[in-house]
Order: C-alpha cells, then sequence, then structure tokens
C-alpha cells in the first residue's frame, strides 16, 4: 500500500496493542495540577458577569491578541446579551481597529462588527476560541467528573492556572534550554538533567514554547478593577470561557424551562397513571 | 393483528366506512393502539416508548443540523462552531442530538437487559429478538459515523482506529477498508460517505422499528412472569391484559417525562459531561491524540476487542491451528463481533423451559454477575490497556462469552425453576392490586 496508508495504519496498530497510556503524550513533563477557581459562571445558575467579560475582552485584545485569534468568534457577538454586551457603537469601534481581507474588493479594509476576530497571527500560536473547551481542567482525567453540574468542564481554571504558573526555571535545568517553565504545562520539552535515575521528571510541568505573557498590571482596566495577574488572569479566562461557549446562558435558560416544564406535565401524568389504574388495582380477580 | 382475542376497529360514521372501504388504516392505528398488553408489565416495560422517543429526536434534531451543516474536511468543523454560534437555536439543538445518542444507548441497554432477564427472546419472540440485535447492530453503526462528522480529532481518530479494525481481516481486509473509507485514508471521501449513511440508516432503523412492533404485537408482549396470555376466549384474555390505550401509554409517557427531566439537565447544565474534550480541537492527520477512547456506549466491546493480545493461550492457540492467518488483532475484531453474535444466539443457547429470570434461582444470580461484568467491561475500555486492566478486560470477556455460551445452556438442564403462576392475572392480584393484599393468588416465593 501507498505511503498514506502506512502512516495511518501505524496509530492504529499501536491503538490496538494496548500500548497507549492516558499521559503518553504527556509524559514528557512532570505532574502538573489545576487550581479550582470560582467563576460567576458555574452551576446550573451562574452566569457571566459583563463587566468581567469587558475586561478579559481587554486582556485579551492587548496581550493574547499578538499572536492569538479566536477564527470562529464573530465580532458583532460581543454585543450580544449573555456575553460582554458592549454598546453597539464601542463593537463598531472595536471591529475597526482589524483588518481584514476581502475577497470581493481584493484589497484590505477595516473589519466591521459582521467580520470574525481575525486568525491566530503565529503559525504555532493555537487558536483561543474554543480552548476553554478543548482544555479540560481539574475535574480529573478529561474533565468527566460528577462535579461538572456545579463547577463546569474546568477549561477556565486551566488557563487561569497557566498563566499564573509561570516561574523562575528550577536549578536542574541547563540555562539554554528552550522555552518557559510552567508548572502547570505537562506538554512541553523536558530537560534531562531534570529526570531522576528511572526517567521520571523530579519537577512538575514542563518548558512552554510561550514566554509569560502576562504580568502584574499589563493592562489597565477601565472600570478601575485590581489589574494584577491574578485578577487578569481570572478576567481573561472568564472571557475565553465565553468565546467557546458563547450561549451558556441561553443554553441553561433552556434548560432550566425543560426541567420545569417537564417536571410539571410529570406531576400531570403520575396522578393521570393513578387515576385510570386505579379501578383495574382496586377490584379482586379481575 | 396478533393472536390475543380483543375487538377490532367498526368504522363508524359515514366518512369512516368511505375511507375504511378503500384504506383501512385507521383500523391500522386502532388495532396497534388497541393492542391487548399485559396488565402486570411493570417498569422495564418503559424503554420501549423511550426508545421510539429517541430516535424520533434524533431524526428531527439531526434533520436541522443537516440543513446547517457542511460535509467536507475544510468546512465540517467550521461549520458545526457556526451552528453553536450563529443559527438560532443551534447550540442547544446540537447538544440534544449529541447527548440524544446517550439516552438512546441508555435505553436500548437498559431495553436489552430486561429482555435478557425477563426471557423476551425465547420462544416465539426469536424473529423480535433478532430484529431488535440488527437494530442495535444500525444503531452502533450510525452513532459511530455520526460522531466523525463534526471532524474533530476524536472523530478522525476514531474513524481511523475503527476502520482499521475491518484491515485486521486477513487477505481482504485492506480492500474493505479502503472501500469503506474511499481512498486508502480518513479524508474527504470518507467524511462524506459518512455523512450519507447516517442521514439514511436511521431512516432504515424506523423501518426496522416498523418490523420489531409487528413482530411483538403479532406474539403478543412478554411479561414479568413469561407466562404466556390466555387466548382460549376473549373474556378470558381481557382478565390478563388491558389496552395499550390509555394504560400503558400514559404510565410510559410519565416514565419518559422523568427521564427527560434528567436529560434536559444533563443538556442544559453538563452537555460536554459525555464527550471528549479533544474533540473540540479540528482533526490534524499529523497529531495522533495522547488516549484514542471511543464514546462511552461503545466502551463494553472496546475492552473485549482489546483484551485478546498476543499473549493469551486462546490467541496463541488460534493463531497456530490457522498458521498465523488469526493473529491477536483479528482475533480481538472476531470476538468483538462474537460478543454480539452470542447476545443474538441468546434464543436458541438458552436451554430452560422457564421464560422468566424471576422462577429461576441460579440463573438469577448468574445474570446479575452478567450486568456486573457489563459495567467492569465499560470500566476497563476506558482505561489504559496496560498492567492489570489488560487481566481484567480478558476476565470480564470470558465471562461475557461463558454466560452466553456455557451457562445459558447448561442453567437450563441442571436448575430447579420455582413454581409459576397459572396466568398473567394471579400475578397482577398478587403484586399489583394493593387492595387485595396479595392474599388471594399463589405465594410467590421467589419475589
Amino acid at each position: 500500500m501507498n505511503a498514506m496508508f502506512r502512516k495511518f495504519g501505524a496509530p492504529v496498530a499501536v491503538a490496538l496493542s494496548l500500548t497507549f497510556s492516558g499521559g503518553a503524550a504527556l509524559a514528557a513533563g512532570g505532574e502538573v495540577h489545576v487550581e479550582d477557581v470560582d467563576f460567576s459562571f458555574e452551576g446550573p445558575f451562574g452566569a457571566f458577569d459583563p463587566l468581567q467579560l469587558q475586561r478579559g475582552l481587554k486582556v485579551y485584545t492587548e496581550v493574547c491578541s499578538a499572536c492569538h485569534g479566536l477564527q470562529y468568534v464573530p465580532i458583532r457577538t460581543l454585543h450580544d446579551d449573555g456575553g460582554p454586551q458592549l454598546p453597539a457603537d464601542q463593537v463598531r469601534a472595536y471591529a475597526a481597529q482589524f483588518e481584514v481581507f476581502d475577497a470581493e474588493l481584493d484589497d484590505y479594509r477595516p473589519a466591521t462588527p459582521a467580520d470574525h476576530f481575525p486568525m491566530s497571527a503565529l503559525e504555532n500560536a493555537p487558536d483561543l476560541s474554543l480552548m476553554a473547551k478543548k482544555r479540560a481542567g481539574f475535574h480529573g482525567p478529561y474533565g468527566t467528573g460528577i462535579n461538572q453540574f456545579l463547577k463546569g468542564i474546568g477549561g477556565p481554571e486551566y488557563i487561569y492556572t497557566l498563566l499564573t504558573s509561570y516561574h523562575e526555571a528550577p536549578d536542574c535545568a541547563p540555562d539554554d534550554f528552550p522555552g518557559s517553565y510552567n508548572s502547570a504545562f505537562g506538554a512541553g520539552g523536558y530537560p534531562e538533567e531534570c529526570k531522576d535515575e528511572h526517567g521520571h521528571a523530579t519537577v512538575p510541568g514542563s518548558w512552554i514554547a510561550m514566554g509569560q505573557p502576562l504580568y502584574d498590571d499589563s493592562v489597565e482596566f477601565d472600570d478601575g478593577h485590581a489589574a494584577d495577574l491574578e485578577n487578569s488572569a481570572k478576567d481573561v479566562a472568564a472571557f475565553l470561557t465565553w468565546t467557546a461557549e458563547p450561549k451558556m446562558m441561553a443554553r441553561k435558560f433552556a434548560g432550566l424551562t425543560g426541567v420545569i416544564f417537564l417536571t410539571l406535565l410529570s406531576v400531570l401524568l403520575y396522578l393521570t397513571n393513578k387515576r385510570i389504574w386505579a379501578p383495574l388495582k382496586g377490584k379482586k380477580n379481575g | 393483528m396478533g393472536g390475543i382475542p380483543h375487538d377490532h376497529y367498526e368504522p363508524n360514521s359515514r366518512g369512516e366506512k368511505w375511507l375504511y372501504k378503500r384504506l383501512p388504516i385507521v383500523g391500522l392505528f386502532y388495532d396497534t393502539l388497541m393492542l391487548p398488553t399485559p396488565k402486570n408489565l411493570n417498569w422495564m416495560w418503559i424503554w420501549g416508548i423511550v426508545l421510539t422517543f429517541c430516535l424520533a429526536l434524533q431524526i428531527v434534531t439531526g434533520i436541522v443540523l443537516a440543513m446547517h451543516y457542511t460535509p467536507h474536511v475544510d468546512f465540517a468543523f467550521a461549520s458545526v462552531e457556526h451552528i453553536m454560534r450563529n443559527v438560532n437555536g443551534g447550540h442547544f439543538i446540537r447538544y440534544l442530538h449529541m447527548n440524544g445518542a446517550s439516552l438512546f444507548f441508555v435505553a436500548v441497554y437498559a431495553h436489552i437487559f430486561r429482555g435478557l432477564y425477563y426471557g423476551s427472546y425465547k420462544a416465539p419472540r426469536e424473529v423480535t429478538w433478532i430484529i431488535g440485535m440488527l437494530i442495535y447492530l444500525m444503531m452502533m453503526g450510525t452513532a459511530f459515523m455520526g460522531y466523525v462528522l463534526p471532524w474533530g480529532q476524536m472523530s478522525f481518530w476514531g474513524a481511523t482506529v475503527i476502520t482499521g479494525l475491518f484491515g485486521a481481516i486477513p487477505f481482504i481486509g485492506e480492500p474493505i477498508q479502503t472501500w469503506l473509507l474511499g481512498g486508502p485514508a480518513v479524508d474527504n471521501a470518507t467524511l462524506n460517505r459518512f455523512f450519507s449513511l447516517h442521514y439514511l440508516l436511521p431512516f432504515i432503523i424506523s423501518a426496522l422499528v416498523a418490523v420489531h412492533i409487528w413482530a411483538f404485537h403479532t406474539t403478543g408482549n412478554n411479561n414479568p412472569t413469561g407466562v404466556e396470555v390466555r387466548r382460549t376466549s376473549k373474556a378470558e384474555a381481557e382478565k390478563d391484559t388491558v389496552p395499550f390505550w390509555p394504560y400503558f401509554v400514559i404510565k410510559d409517557l410519565f416514565a419518559l417525562t422523568i427521564i427527560l427531566i434528567v436529560f434536559f439537565a444533563i443538556v442544559g447544565f453538563m452537555p460536554n459531561y459525555l464527550g471528549h474534550p479533544d474533540n473540540y480541537i479540528e482533526a490534524n492527520a499529523l497529531s495522533t491524540p495522547s488516549h484514542i477512547v471511543p464514546e462511552w456506549y461503545f466502551l463494553p466491546f472496546y475492552a473485549i476487542l482489546r483484551a485478546f493480545t498476543a499473549d493469551v493461550w486462546v490467541v496463541m492457540g488460534a493463531s497456530w491451528i490457522t498458521g498465523g492467518i488469526v493473529d491477536a488483532k483479528f482475533f480481538g475484531v472476531l470476538a468483538m463481533f462474537g460478543a454480539i453474535a452470542v447476545m443474538a444466539l441468546a434464543p436458541w443457547l438458552d436451554t430452560s423451559s422457564v421464560r422468566s429470570g424471576r422462577y429461576r434461582p441460579m440463573f438469577k444470580w448468574w445474570f446479575a454477575l452478567l450486568v456486573l461484568d457489563f459495567f467492569v467491561l465499560m470500566w476497563a475500555g476506558a482505561m489504559p490497556a496496560e498492567g492489570i486492566y489488560g487481566v481484567i478486560s480478558l476476565i470480564a470477556s470470558a465471562y461475557w462469552f461463558g454466560y452466553f455460551l456455557i451457562v445459558l445452556p447448561l442453567l437450563g438442564v441442571i436448575e430447579k425453576p420455582l413454581p409459576i403462576p397459572a396466568t398473567i392475572e394471579d400475578d397482577f392480584n398478587a403484586h399489583m392490586a394493593a387492595k387485595t393484599g396479595g392474599m388471594n393468588a399463589i405465594v410467590n416465593p421467589a419475589e
């Protein structure tokens, strides 16, 4: 068979021969720990805080957007209910700072609210539109712990922890080792010097290609909110959760409506059922 | 329809008579809805309605999703995001469809195990059972292909691994795999044909469901005692049965609403609970996810697939006898399909003359172990296939086959069943008619 087949045949064989383990690709780095952070949008009744999303948008715009895009997010949705709820004129002004390529004009033009956020500017900077959904958080492997009901999928916690876990590289690492040391990132490079005699990592995390993006007071919030590292990381994590799940408020409302109406219906059906069966169950020998 | 004597539809008004002479369709619906149903059915007989609802839900939400979805490798992932963000209500419809598949499988497994416990597969209901198994197989195929459509990482690599199973068949495996994929690897041709078949199969399932219902309307429902409805006269039959409408329609709808409350809570508050975060990463042929896991409803059979490694003596024996044609990979594939095949053959493997597990003291324990075994397999299928998990999968797989191939045939010979109630009416009066206090029916030590 041709080369393509061999390329895909190999992983199949590997998967079938049972050699995959949960942490195979992450085995490069040490143990990572994702912190549980309380967000306003957790739980069945939790809601996004529009002011927090606006602050997060500012962090994204001034820091993240230098390299990362949000290609699935239409700019107009910044105005939507259940989102940052920017006034329409501010959305227009916000859009105008981006240049987009227009196929009809065959030229670049300023973006309008109908356009999407730009794609990532750097080849190896992942798009952030779905980051909060594609990175499971602290709820056990794959984020499938039952406390998802109360705490969500854990993605924003992952983003927060990643942004706040840049540290001075440990002494064992060579000075010229590529990347920045992050104790919450498991999938990066890891120097041989920091492994023990069994090949196990001795320090948590690994070396991530992205340098520390966010520091205390990297941005200044218009609402006067404290802009230390923890707060800005939390705000941008909340914002990225909204970009990944923009209809979360509508979804919870629909779910709640469904539960309430079905509960009413079930009570009516229960009483009906009881009543129609009563004569049958009451009489002796049919 | 059916051998149970009951009143049939009589057209009354002029309009009804006019239509009845030309097309007795009202009669068809009337007889279907008024089917005499054993009045002692318990809460495990509600899953049929739940399954019918699931099929309808999946078809309706699926048709709407198909209006906005683009089956092309360059646009599929983005079109799903478009549904989630821009289509009115699209996010909820997609989450309903996605979790609807899980509800469908919860219900089908409950339905199958109910049939296994109460002996619903036994004569004269073998055809109903076999058609049910066909529906189950088609459901698995449909669900698998549907999971590929969002074109995320798990979609792509799941498709690669599962179609690779066909490649394990000796000699003809690779051509079959290429034919299934429409090329040498999972690509646009694969996505297109999976979309086409994912849309088609539910309608074939619908037709099979109609036949499934037709078959058990012919034989009559089984019931918790496994005792047949008396058919010598209409008066006697009426003592054992009640019409499906309104008695069981209302009861089943009540059960359905309870299930849907939980379902809507999951869709509304934790819709990604059963999914894999990796599927929100667009498919990438150059990056293999660290842990390729199928959806939960495939896990028991995935565990069986992986249990038979090259160091298991059965596999070594099979390999030696066939001169290496049956290797561990092919053996695993055979075991996986075999696990479903032995279940389909249950009507002919079970030798007991007693239908319901209620009156089979030994069978009860073996059956309970089978249910436990199913969950152990599901758990083992989600674990990395190494160390102790491999051993557990192997033991659990062995029991799955042992139950159907050894336990069911043997029990019928060695087991001494308990006394069975003479009629459904007796059972109903003993258990369900509260005001009689169960005084006027036979003593039933099994319950």
